[in-house]
């Protein structure tokens, strides 16, 4: 397991440098830079400062050593509208992004995997049907939609529910239930086709040769192994999840990293939008890393490579 | 392996792959029509409007639809905050989506189609090229990515067309990277190289028509996913710039008038929206079966 | 046959597989009447597609939807199986008819140690606690000769050999101490030098536990070695069965016999290897006489025409074929010898 986790981790400085090689060759290679790096109504000193400050004028491998080691600092530069530095403004947010993208992908996992057994189970019939249905509208439906619908019915119309911000538990329910929404429709795809292949393979015949309980054929022996196939999906959706995250932050003002790139393209604030795709795409390998040692430890035939 | 006495003819092209055969019971009748319609609006949309949809009159703002009190049938499904029709900004939007849609499918397949035969099929440093492109641009996540690129280059409709070809041509290059590496040990592309075809005719003239059933299959499903990014990114203020009535933007002014209960900005735009995408992704499901049951783990 | 009441007695089973709008009709088990005493070894033998596997899932009652068990009966210990609930069904199997699959890397669940997956038909029919189960399953592992079980009793399955796996699927077979237990082609993916091994591990344990033993197999040369009683399966019939040396020495049906004569012997002076010509028929389209008479190379008119009944040439021996029914019903028939060939030609 060591050795496969080393690799892992390995890979993931690997995307790390190349995420960063890709910001910047599209602020240097496709934008103006200067306009973009400067505040609006910035006079042609500060422009100049600017030239100074990134080695705008200088070859561009010099400008990317600048860059790497601004970044390893973690000096993302300073945001305009807040006048604070962009790394400790993404860092006040990120909880609030985390907690709703957990409640969100509990929920996901929650309703997708059980009605997904469920459909496995009862193919062909009136929970596998209803299944596919939910299926259908949640992968159809976009997830800022459904959030600006539940404000509509719970906030406008029932009057339940508060319409944005953060702060009690009530705040959450209808952002990670837009967020999850789509993901629980994909989640419940995937575990009723990992549960139907899983229900055809020789072991599962094996455990019911063995005289055991339906109940405990699926529930111990096909449950674990449908799992592994909508665990990896559900880790590589949460990379999803963050970008729609963006969406649905902005539509109820959830302040998270997702809400700080809208007011930062909003505002026309380059150091923060900037600042929050690089942290972002950082956060984003990280996750992958977590998920795939998680995934090491549940599979004993990883867990035991040599 | 011996070589043939004469030259060998090959066929223009050869398809190792059996064809199903079309049954009318099967056409997904739901998704062809609900595209059928939509493309029929969008290219009739200047006949088919009853108002302008970038002019409004302020003095008729935010009438509910027809069936609703204060409600007419000059505007039937109401109006906006600029007293502009929703039906026929609606049926625009149509247009708007369509092409942003379709075109941006068309770029991302093309360029990621290419660069996948290439880099499956040349190899070497091609290929290693391709790939770590593909990982950079994967470590990003798509609609994040798209919305750093409209903020560099500024948002205007041709412009999110190419950003979304930008972003999404990896999904194609992976796919179909790997075709042609399976495509590459078979028969008949060893058969062109015995007979001396230059790599450039075996790319286009053998493996290119193999590799379309995937590539369409693909364009189909990513069709769904673009029309909502472009919606996202027009939401959020990045995508097709006002007063063009891209449905995104649509819903992003309806938000305006959302507290107060003027439902009809949000809830129509947002079912035109579900629709297409809901025909893009049946119609991808049933051609992904159809054509190719290999490619059911995408 | 023996003295005592059989242990297993098949009456005419039949089970069909019907597909979805009901216009195909597979016959993979028709009609089949088998029995097999406590302690004895039964050989059921035939190509793939004869339906011996489909057989022996018709004894456990574990089929696909799409299949039914039409007809018939299965007397086990004198209890007719198909009379029984499901519930009552899965107390039967692993405690009292037990099953071995022929692939052990997948019949064994990579995700759970060899003792829990060994143990838990013990937990499971004997309501042993999760302690002394894990010993059993140590103590099983030693009967079926695997070194060092106390390890190998926390290891998984992709750690061991295949070998190794086939024992342990044995030793689940006979951990509930079974009365029966039904071997589906067992050495079929072991390698050569091994299956020998493993066949003198089943016969010890057969003597061991007294357990009365169907072996399905293609495999003419384990039927010899392992075998009392034999029966030879074609497109979903038992086209003859009776004691292994009768029907070795004396095959009744043209289709024993091609298969006795299709194995190489080292004396032969021949120089080609003898197979039966043709294909095995398409089990939803079964022609309307005997299934092997297209094949058959000593057909005559009426095996085109009418299946033959099972006839019993004595000696414990049956047999469907028209050339073993009593003289007066074939010889006015008139025996013309048809050309052999393959139906599908």
């Amino acid at each position: 397991m060591k050795q496969y986790i080393i690799r892992r981790a390995g890979y993931a400085l690997l995307s790390l440098f190349l995420l960063s090689l890709t910001i910047f060759f599209f602020v240097r290679v496709t934008g103006d830079p200067a306009a973009l790096l400067a505040e609006p109504g910035a006079s042609p000193d500060d422009i100049a400062a600017i030239h100074h400050q990134f080695g705008l004028d200088r070859p561009l491998w010099v400008q990317y050593w600048i860059f790497m080691s601004s970044l390893f600092r973690g000096d993302l530069g300073q945001s305009f509208y807040y006048q604070t530095p962009v790394m400790s403004l993404y860092l006040s947010r990120l909880p609030n992004s985390l907690q709703l993208a957990a409640v969100a992908m509990a929920f996901s996992l929650l309703i997708g995997i059980p009605s997904g057994i469920l459909a496995a189970v009862r193919v062909g019939r009136f929970w596998d049907s209803a299944g596919k249905l939910f299926a259908l509208l949640g992968l159809s439906m976009p997830s800022f939609w459904i959030g600006l619908l539940l404000i509509l019915l719970f906030s406008v119309y029932l009057g339940w529910l508060p319409s944005s911000g953060a702060g009690t538990p009530l705040h959450l329910i209808m952002p990670a239930f837009a967020l999850g929404w789509y993901f629980a429709a994909a989640h419940m795809r995937l575990t009723r086709s990992s549960m139907l292949e899983v229900l055809g393979s020789e072991y599962i015949k094996l455990a019911r040769i063995k005289g055991l309980p339906e109940s405990l054929v699926i529930a111990k022996h096909a449950f674990k192994n449908a799992l592994i196939p909508v665990l990896t999906l559900a880790g590589i959706n949460l990379v999803l999840m963050i970008n729609v995250a963006v969406v649905v932050e902005t539509v109820f003002a959830w302040p998270g990293i997702g809400r700080l790139l809208y007011e930062g393209i909003t505002f026309r604030d380059f150091p923060l939008v900037q600042g929050v795709v690089i942290l972002g795409g950082a956060m984003i390998v990280f996750v992958n890393l977590a998920v795939d040692v998680v995934y090491a430890v549940i599979d004993p035939r990883i867990r035991l490579e040599r | 392996m011996t070589m043939p006495a004469q030259t060998i003819a090959l066929p223009p092209r050869v398809v190792p792959r059996r064809r199903s055969r079309f049954r009318l019971g099967d056409v997904p009748i739901f998704p062809l029509f609900i595209i059928g319609a939509i493309t029929f609006i969008a290219i009739f949309a200047n006949q088919l409007a009853p108002h302008n949809p970038e002019i409004g009159v302020l003095a008729h703002r935010f009438r509910p639809p027809f069936w609703q009190t204060g409600g007419s049938t000059q505007y039937l499904l109401g109006t906006d905050q600029l007293g502009r029709d929703v039906l026929s900004r609606l049926i625009f939007g149509a247009r708007i989506s369509m092409i942003v849609g379709f075109t941006a499918v068309i770029v991302a397949g093309f360029i990621g189609t290419v660069l996948g035969i290439a880099s499956g099929y040349l190899g070497g440093w091609v290929d290693q090229i391709v790939m770590r492109l593909t990982d950079a641009w994967l470590a990003l996540p798509a609609l994040t990515f798209a919305i750093f690129l409209a903020a560099i280059v500024g948002p205007s409709m041709w412009n999110i067309v190419i950003i979304l070809g930008a972003v999404y041509w990896t999904r194609y290059a992976r796919v179909i990277r790997g075709e042609v590496l399976s495509l590459k040990e078979r028969e008949f592309v060893r058969l062109a190289i015995v007979a001396g075809c230059s790599r450039w005719t075996i790319m286009l003239r053998h493996i290119l028509p193999n590799v379309l059933n995937t590539a369409i299959v693909l364009a189909t499903l990513m069709l769904g996913v673009v029309i909502v990014a472009e919606a996202s990114l027009s939401f959020l203020g990045v995508g097709v710039p006002p007063p063009k009535p891209a449905w995104g933007l649509m819903l992003a002014d309806g938000k305006q008038g959302l507290m107060v209960g003027y439902w009809w900005l949000t809830v129509f735009p947002g079912v035109c929206i579900m629709l297409m995408v809901l025909a893009a992704n049946l119609l991808g499901d049933w051609l992904r079966v159809k054509l190719d049951p290999q490619l059911r783990q995408l | 046959m023996a003295s005592e009441r059989p242990l297993l007695e098949l009456q005419n089973l039949s089970t069909h597989y019907v597909s979805a709008q009901g216009s195909r009709v597979v016959r993979a088990v028709d009609e089949v009447s088998l029995s097999i005493g406590p302690g004895e070894t039964l050989g059921i033998v035939g190509e793939s597609g004869s339906g011996k596997s489909t057989l022996a899932l018709t004894i456990l009652r574990i089929l696909p939807p799409a299949a039914r068990i039409v007809s018939g009966k299965m007397l086990f210990e004198g209890e007719d199986l198909l009379d029984k609930s499901e519930e009552e069904m899965r107390r039967v199997r692993g405690k009292r008819i037990a099953m071995i699959l022929q692939d052990p890397m997948a019949s064994l669940n990579p995700l759970f140690t060899i003792g829990d997956q060994v143990g838990e038909p013990i937990r499971v029919h004997e309501g042993a606690s999760r302690r002394s189960a894990w010993r059993r399953a140590r103590d099983l592992l030693k009967a079926v000769r695997i070194p060092s079980p106390e390890t190998r009793v926390t290891q998984y399955p992709h750690e061991m050999s295949g070998g190794m796996r086939q024992r342990i699927v044995g030793a689940i077979g006979i951990s509930c101490e079974p009365r029966l237990l039904i071997a589906d082609e067992p050495t079929t993916s072991l390698d050569l030098t091994i299956q020998a091994q493993y066949l003198n591990l089943l016969a010890e344990l057969q003597r061991e536990h007294h357990l009365a033993l169907i072996f399905i197999t293609h495999n003419l040369g384990i039927v010899a070695k392992m075998c009392d009683q034999l029966a030879v399966m074609y497109a979903g019939r038992v086209v003859e069965s009776g004691p292994v040396s009768q029907i070795f020495n004396n095959p009744v049906h043209p289709y024993t016999e091609a298969l006795l004569n299709s194995i190489p012997r080292m004396t032969d002076s021949r120089e080609r290897l003898t197979a039966i010509e043709g294909q095995p028929p398409d089990l939803s389209a079964l022609p309307p006489g005997c299934s092997f008479a297209p094949r058959c190379p000593q057909a005559f008119r009426r095996c085109l025409e009418e299946a033959p009944p099972q006839s019993a040439p004595g000696d414990g021996r049956t047999a469907r074929c028209w050339l073993a029914a009593p003289s007066s019903e074939t010889r006015d028939s008139g025996q013309v010898r048809l050309v052999v060939g393959s139906g599908a030609i």
